[in-house]
């Protein structure tokens, strides 16, 4: 009998032994590089840093958690998890219609242009979205432009001359910062809640209305509730991917810094690995809270 | 919750309006490749001109980031393709203790910010004093890359009917030709889908790969540095306008290669 045959053999009478084989290299690829790179940073967070060499003492300690709640560490945690929060309820704004619309009333071909209308964005380069933002809030860039035009150019002055959130232009503010994060983590909101939009009973909505319910009332206690589920999926997206990023607030936004770019220039310049470490297990933690909580609201009773 | 009745115009206004605001800052960039203005991002541009592409097409950087980034993605992409389908064999024919947990680990490097990401697979190459180099870049592509392979080949294994297999087994045909002649041609599509996205997404990651890259530049490393520190805008905006129009293919294969499934690629990005 030959080698594939004798395998085969076995395989079939021990469905483990094929099972075994099948895991093997994903599980040894992932928790070695994977779960061993995060062990790692963990264990680097509770190392800390020698104030006068600047050398990593490898002793654990609390020292370096301890310095996240050092003001201006503090003030980045806050002005992040504000900043993802705003964002995420933005995206379910600007989401919520398309989804809608494209579960409710898109048929044949209206429905693959509306498919093809969110992947395409979706799935675009990251930096070229960056970059075209950086394009139109440019001080002579296209908004400029459009509202000289439109003669409402005091509207944009008075909108940059708004404490904390203005700037001297919007590609320097923190309108600026907001407005791309949006643009670039919305469209991983449309697809979670069109697909919770339709796996509603249109029956349910005729229902309601023939109980007596208005179009807004049918809203509110119907449709909305059941896509929750799909609006806290998609949250989980956009909430998680702005605490993390470090390139957006850099390259639009004020000089204060984030969660992302805290960690970046901690191992980068300032060398302090473990500060870094630490910064980074704060999203961790965030999204950890985060998700423990959209569950304690029941949100993923209805999945 | 289909409806026939028209929808109303406030919401086909939003809804309009939503996917103009995801459309037109794209459109802008294939208009900014052709401006004659090198110091500025003015609107409208004063002329419009070709010279650009004839001097990116000319420049070496672009060459070697582009090529660079081929190779890393080329190679992550194969890897993942292993990973992810063999993962997603064992999670789709096999119920056994632990996985919940084998899921959760394959989404998880997509899950989590890419930064914990990047960074935890930094400190991990500096505790094992790994240098930085086109190795290291891969690795972290390939961890990520494979949780895109294993959602379109889950979703097609599990079309896949059993009896189907055993009917390959009770004709004679032992393990490996079942794997090369029933299921291979039936979760093909849905592989090669999955490739391409991996391919489209390791192609464009830049959070995670400027904490493992050390000297060399992908693409997007090259256009943050130029982001970051702008030398040239004119080729920028060029580059821009290929890397947009490169990304398209993939994805526009993806979907029509899957378009009749159940699971449409590229949903859970």
């Amino acid at each position: 009998m030959s080698i594939a045959a004798t395998l085969s053999d076995r395989f079939w009478r021990q469905p483990r032994l094929l099972l075994a084989l099948l895991l093997v290299p994903p599980l040894l690829w992932l928790g070695v590089i994977y779960i061993g790179s995060l062990l790692a940073l963990l264990l680097q967070s509770f190392f800390s840093i020698d104030e006068f060499s600047g050398l990593i003492k490898y002793q654990l300690t609390l020292k370096t958690y301890g310095e996240l709640f050092r003001p201006s560490n503090y003030d980045i945690i806050i002005r992040t998890t504000v900043m993802a929060a705003l964002v995420t309820l933005a995206s379910i704004a600007i989401a919520f219609p398309i989804a809608y619309y494209a579960a409710r009333y898109a048929k044949g071909r209206m429905k693959v242009l509306f498919y093809v209308g969110v992947m395409l964005p979706l799935w675009s380069s990251y930096l070229v979205k960056v970059y075209a933002w950086k394009l139109i809030l440019a001080k002579e860039g296209i908004i400029t432009w459009a509202m000289t035009g439109l003669h409402l150019q005091w509207l944009l002055d008075a909108v940059l001359a708004l404490p904390v959130i203005g700037g001297n232009s919007l590609s320097v503010s923190y309108i600026g910062t907001f407005i791309v994060f949006v643009y670039v983590w919305m469209p991983f909101m449309i697809l979670p809640i069109q697909a919770s939009l339709e796996r509603v009973p249109a029956t349910l909505i005729e229902a309601s209305g023939d109980l007596g319910a208005e179009p807004g009332q049918t809203f509110r206690h119907v449709v909305f509730p059941l896509a929750l589920p799909g609006i806290v999926a998609g949250s989980i997206f956009t909430f998680s991917l702005t605490l993390g990023d470090y390139i957006i607030p850099q390259i639009i936004g004020s000089s204060r810094l984030f969660i992302g770019q805290a960690v970046y220039a901690q191992q980068g310049t300032a060398g302090n690995v473990p500060l870094a470490a630490a910064f980074a297990v704060v999203p961790v933690l965030i999204m950890c809270l985060y998700l423990w909580g959209a569950r304690r609201m029941g949100a993923f009773d209805a999945l | 919750m289909r409806s026939d009745a028209p929808a109303p115009l406030s919401l086909r206004l939003a809804a309009t309006g939503g996917l103009l605001f995801l459309h037109l800052p794209i459109l802008l960039i294939f208009l900014y490749a052709f401006t004659t203005e090198e110091r500025s991002y003015q609107f409208p541009p004063p002329g419009l001109t070709l010279q650009w592409f004839a001097v990116t097409w000319n420049r070496p950087d672009v060459w070697q980031a582009l090529g660079l980034s081929v190779k890393v993605a080329t190679v992550s992409t194969v890897l993942a393709l292993i990973l992810g389908t063999l993962t997603a064999a064992a999670v789709s024919r096999a119920r056994f203790f632990g996985r919940e947990t084998v899921s959760l680990l394959v989404i998880l490097p997509i899950a989590l910010p890419g930064i914990v990401t990047g960074i935890a697979l930094r400190s991990a190459f500096n505790l094992a004093d790994i240098p930085y180099s086109t190795l290291t870049i891969i690795l972290g592509h390939a961890t990520f890359c494979i949780v895109v392979v294993y959602n379109n080949a889950v979703a097609r294994f599990r079309r896949l009917s059993g009896g189907m297999i055993e009917a390959s087994y009770d004709l004679g045909a032992n393990a490996f030709q079942t794997f090369r002649h029933v299921i291979l041609p039936n979760i093909g599509t849905a592989l090669m889908a999955g490739g391409m996205l991996a391919f489209a997404l390791s192609f464009d990651e830049v959070i995670v790969t400027t904490f493992t890259a050390g000297q060399q530049q992908t693409l997007p490393i090259w256009m943050l540095e130029e982001l970051v520190r702008p030398r040239q805008r004119p080729v920028t905006n060029v580059v821009a306008m290929v890397v947009v129009l490169a990304t398209f293919l993939p994805i526009l294969g993806a979907y029509y290669l899957t378009r009749d499934g159940a699971e449409t690629a590229g949903g859970g990005k």
